[in-house]
């Protein structure tokens, strides 16, 4: 059995606490034998006691403590437990977190990693449920990471690349998981021999700490639409491709950036530039999101070369807590199908 | 006593004369932006920052001149900050109100700097440095919820942090009758805090309380709190104060930490002092002046 998303992320945790003491894991019910809200900080405190700390229910308060410790050269790492707690964050993020190292005109680092499950499809309902990261993706200052678990020969998987953000980075990233993707297997080639897999990174990532990916159906026919995704709506776009392929022969191109904020797009353009077509998925509500940017990046860019555009996301309502509803609400493989189908499909 | 009483009255004279020219030149156009000036309170940030380890950490707020000076920061770099020269603290990109040098940060939000500040404490701490934090708040900032996450964080992991409370009893137009409910005090004593409470604008009396806290913070580990009551003669930025002209003038009559000292100095001293920080503060003026703007290199350069 393939490690989990889960798993993965755990054990980035545990070598980054293991690779350097200056490394603190702060957040709300992590100590063992809980471990975390998810699991995710699971023997964490049990291996590395000096190193983890519960905190009280403060995370505007958590955020500013972990800047003060970034600031003065540790390296924290934050759990929120859950992202919808982030808005808690917003004045710390916004106005302290982003802005320190350039207004203070780049004379200090702030190497802080603040991580947090979004997403719906477990029943916590309204304030429990929502992928909120759209809201911090166009602050300057602060990167946005969406781990993904689909892993091309050589890849760095989830785990890793938190714990290379947490040892290397020397600004403030916000490392958005999703409660879904903790119980995806990490497919590897094995697991992904349906498709030809390829990873690029942007020429600004040195560090190459940020692959962005592209899957196909592999001997397929040129693609005619690009699909854009991240985090676990990549997962659901996988099958999406697929069921496009056998039961409507309309052939697609997944591509998936790891870094959602600075924005790149480069690798979503030169496919749509082969395709034409771009189909953005997102689990977030619709309006003011990271479909939005991007295709109006896109757009600017490629001008009528992108000849048609749609956005698939949840509904602009609250996320409901019944699953029938909240399955009406959040995007479904149908629902991304359907987008490609009225962009590529035989009326489209 | 004399000579350290000199020391003080200098630095004091150099806030003062600072906040002074900065208000002046507001008028002529010289600064853009805004700024809150400590004109009335300069013996708080003197009296405190004195005391303070070379190597120990200054956390302020938007009225930081003060702290910035006494903490001997070079005037001309801060006159420079405030006109968007290239040669400012921060390369023009802060102002007035955000600014590093140093162990010394500012920024302008109320409260968001105090877990900060805490968060700076627990990493010296850790580090097993003999390094305090301190952060400057005023009495508007008891407004904000953060503040007391960062005072139960203090408490609960008895960091090694100096919060002091300028209690100038005005948050901008707004009396702290109308917004504070309650004691400062006792706020802190709710958290398991020491606090001490000053009531006075001698920087004699705050130096020494101060030097008391450092002393217990830096032998115990812990955090403490110094609560000054103070006055603040200046608007609360440039032109915005609603108070009568009597009350301020009273204020100054009575609460001038300048004048409280100088009462026990030398005439002659005093003189030597007040034409050096003169010559001083028309040096680091012009030299700001006569600097580039700041600009951000051209694209592609």
């Amino acid at each position: 059995m393939s490690r989990t998303v889960l798993e993965s992320l755990n054990s980035g945790l545990l070598e980054a606490l293991g690779s350097s003491p200056d490394v603190l894991l702060l957040g709300e019910d992590i100590l063992d034998p809980y471990g975390g809200a998810f699991k995710v900080t699971k023997g964490c405190s049990t291996k590395y006691p000096q190193q983890v700390i519960t905190t009280p229910i403060s995370e505007a308060g958590l955020a500013g403590l972990a800047s003060g410790l970034a600031l003065r050269g540790l390296r924290p790492v934050v759990e929120v437990m859950f992202g919808d707690f982030i808005t808690l964050m917003a004045d710390q993020l916004v106005n302290h977190i982003a802005k320190f190292r350039w207004m203070y005109n780049d004379t200090v680092n702030l190497p802080l990693v603040i991580r947090t499950p979004m997403g719906g499809r477990r029943g916590y309902g309204p304030a429990h449920s929502q992928t909120l990261e759209k809201l911090f993706m166009g602050i300057p200052g602060l990167t946005v990471v969406s781990p993904n678990h689909l892993l091309p020969e050589g890849s760095i998987e989830p785990g890793e690349q938190l714990k290379r953000l947490i040892l290397e980075t020397s600004e403030p990233v916000l490392f958005v998981e999703n409660k879904l993707q903790y119980l995806l297997p990490l497919l590897t080639q094995t697991g992904l021999s349906e498709f030809d897999v390829h990873e690029r990174y942007a020429a600004e990532d040195e560090k190459r700490l940020f692959p962005i990916r592209t899957l196909e159906v592999a001997g397929a026919p040129k693609p005619v639409c690009t699909i854009a995704a991240y985090g676990y709506m990549s997962e659901l776009c996988l099958d999406a491709v697929k069921k496009l392929a056998y039961d409507h022969e309309i052939f697609c191109r997944l591509v998936i950036p790891t870094r959602l904020a600075p924005f790149h797009t480069d690798s979503i353009e030169e496919s749509v530039l082969e395709t034409g077509r771009l189909v953005i998925v997102e689990e977030g509500t619709l309006t003011m999101g990271w479909g939005a940017e991007l295709t109006a990046r896109v757009a600017e860019i490629l001008g009528a070369r992108l000849e048609k555009v749609g956005r698939v996301g949840a509904k602009d309502t609250p996320v409901p807590a019944a699953a029938t509803l909240e399955q009406q609400t959040l995007p479904q493989v149908d629902t991304i199908v359907d987008a490609v189908l009225r962009l590529a499909g035989k009326n489209g | 006593m004399t000579d350290s009483e000199l020391v003080l009255y200098r630095a004091m004279l150099r806030i003062r004369r600072f906040e002074e020219t900065i208000l002046e030149q507001f008028k002529r156009g010289l600064f853009s932006g805004t700024t809150h000036t400590s004109l009335g309170q300069e013996a708080n940030a003197v009296g405190v920052i004195s005391q303070s380890l070379p190597d120990n950490v200054i956390v302020t707020n938007h009225r930081c001149h003060g702290h910035y000076l006494a903490y001997g920061g070079d005037m001309r770099a801060l006159f420079a900050e405030l006109m968007g020269r290239s040669t400012g603290i921060c390369g023009g990109r802060g102002g007035s109100q955000h600014i590093h040098w140093r162990n010394l940060y500012s920024n302008g939000v109320q409260g968001g700097i105090v877990p900060i500040a805490a968060g700076m404490a627990l990493a010296e701490k850790r580090k097993g440095k003999d390094i305090s934090v301190t952060v400057f708040i005023g009495d508007g900032t008891f407004g904000e919820g953060v503040i007391y996450e960062a005072f139960n964080f203090a408490s609960l992991w008895q960091l090694p942090l100096l919060i002091v409370v300028e209690n100038n009893h005005i948050a901008q137009t707004t009396p702290s009758e109308l917004a504070l409910a309650g004691s400062i005090k006792k706020r802190f004593e709710a958290f398991g805090i020491p606090a001490v409470e000053l009531d006075t604008s001698d920087v004699m009396e705050i130096a020494g309380e101060a030097s008391q806290l450092y002393a217990e913070i830096h032998e115990n580990i812990s955090p403490r709190a110094l609560i000054l009551n103070t006055r603040r003669f200046g608007p609360h930025s440039k032109g915005d104060d609603t108070r009568s002209g009597e009350e301020v003038a009273r204020m100054r009559l009575e609460r001038d930490p300048l004048s409280i000292l100088e009462s026990r100095l030398p005439a002659h001293d005093v003189a030597e002092v007040v034409s050096q920080v003169e010559e001083e503060v028309r040096i680091a003026f012009d030299l700001a002046l006569a600097d580039p703007p700041a600009l951000f290199p051209e694209r592609g350069s």
